[in-house]
């Protein structure tokens, strides 16, 4: 859509233009500000861990889940090139692979679910627990690996924004005595 | 053309600088979020709008959703 705008304009006269083309869900990925009537609810791309490993398809499984654990995670998304997630290694397969020969792709999970950026947490932490997800994936729509979301970093966040609503009623209440 | 494609760092440096930030998105998707001090100008109403409400001696950084 934005591209079609800015060529609208462009034939409306206007010179100085300039498209973001990865849009407010690349802004909101990174967890910059926003302004707007949704709630202040947690989503996604707020608690998305960024730092989960990732490797390549021909990576050999041995030397990823060294890396993997000596990061002090048990999992690992595979990637291509430009960052699309292509796969998961899960625990149990970097644990259960004695051959460290195999490479990540003949072992991973191809096609894990994912998640946008700007879905609600409290979203998806009823489909984790239906599912028994220990955690999601969240990309752009493009595919591109933003972070991953574990079952318990979920849970956290509505903990924690069931108690910061708590505390902002609490207050209010205390100012209109 | 002349529309420049740009990314977030960018954004950032021309709003440094004084430009306009336009989201062409429909109503609902610009009042559920949008980026701090955006302008909303729906592209079905562009036309319209645009020569009215936007300076041209200012950039202009237009965004929607994604890339999709």
């Amino acid at each position: 859509m934005s591209p079609r705008a800015a060529a609208r304009l462009e034939s409306l006269g206007f010179t100085q233009l300039f498209d973001y083309v990865d849009g407010k869900m690349d802004w909101f990925a990174n967890d910059l500000p926003a302004e707007g009537e949704l709630p202040d609810a947690p989503y996604l791309g707020q608690i998305a861990r960024r730092d989960v490993p990732t490797c390549r398809l021909g990576d050999g499984i041995g030397s990823v889940r060294e890396q993997v654990h000596a990061r002090g995670w048990d999992r690992c998304v595979v990637v291509d090139e430009n960052g699309l997630a292509l796969g998961l290694l899960e625990s149990e397969t970097l644990a259960e692979q004695a051959d460290g020969d195999a490479s990540a792709e003949a072992v991973m999970t191809p096609g894990p679910t994912t998640f946008r950026p700007n879905v609600p947490v409290a979203e998806i932490v009823h489909a984790m627990h239906e599912n028994e997800l220990d955690g999601v994936l969240v990309t752009t729509s493009g595919g591109k690996l933003v972070g991953y979301v574990s079952r318990e970093d979920a849970q956290q966040a509505i903990r924690d924004s069931g108690r910061a609503e708590a505390d902002g009623s609490r207050e209010h209440g205390a100012s209109r005595r | 053309m002349m529309v420049k494609a740009i990314d977030r760092d960018e954004v950032c440096r021309l709003l440094e600088r004084g430009a306009q930030l336009v989201e062409v998105l429909p109503s609902k998707e610009y009042r559920d979020q949008h980026l701090p001090g955006a302008i909303h100008v729906p592209l079905d109403t562009l036309d319209r709008e645009a020569p009215a409400r936007l300076r041209r001696d200012r950039p202009i950084i237009v965004y929607c959703y994604d890339t999709q």
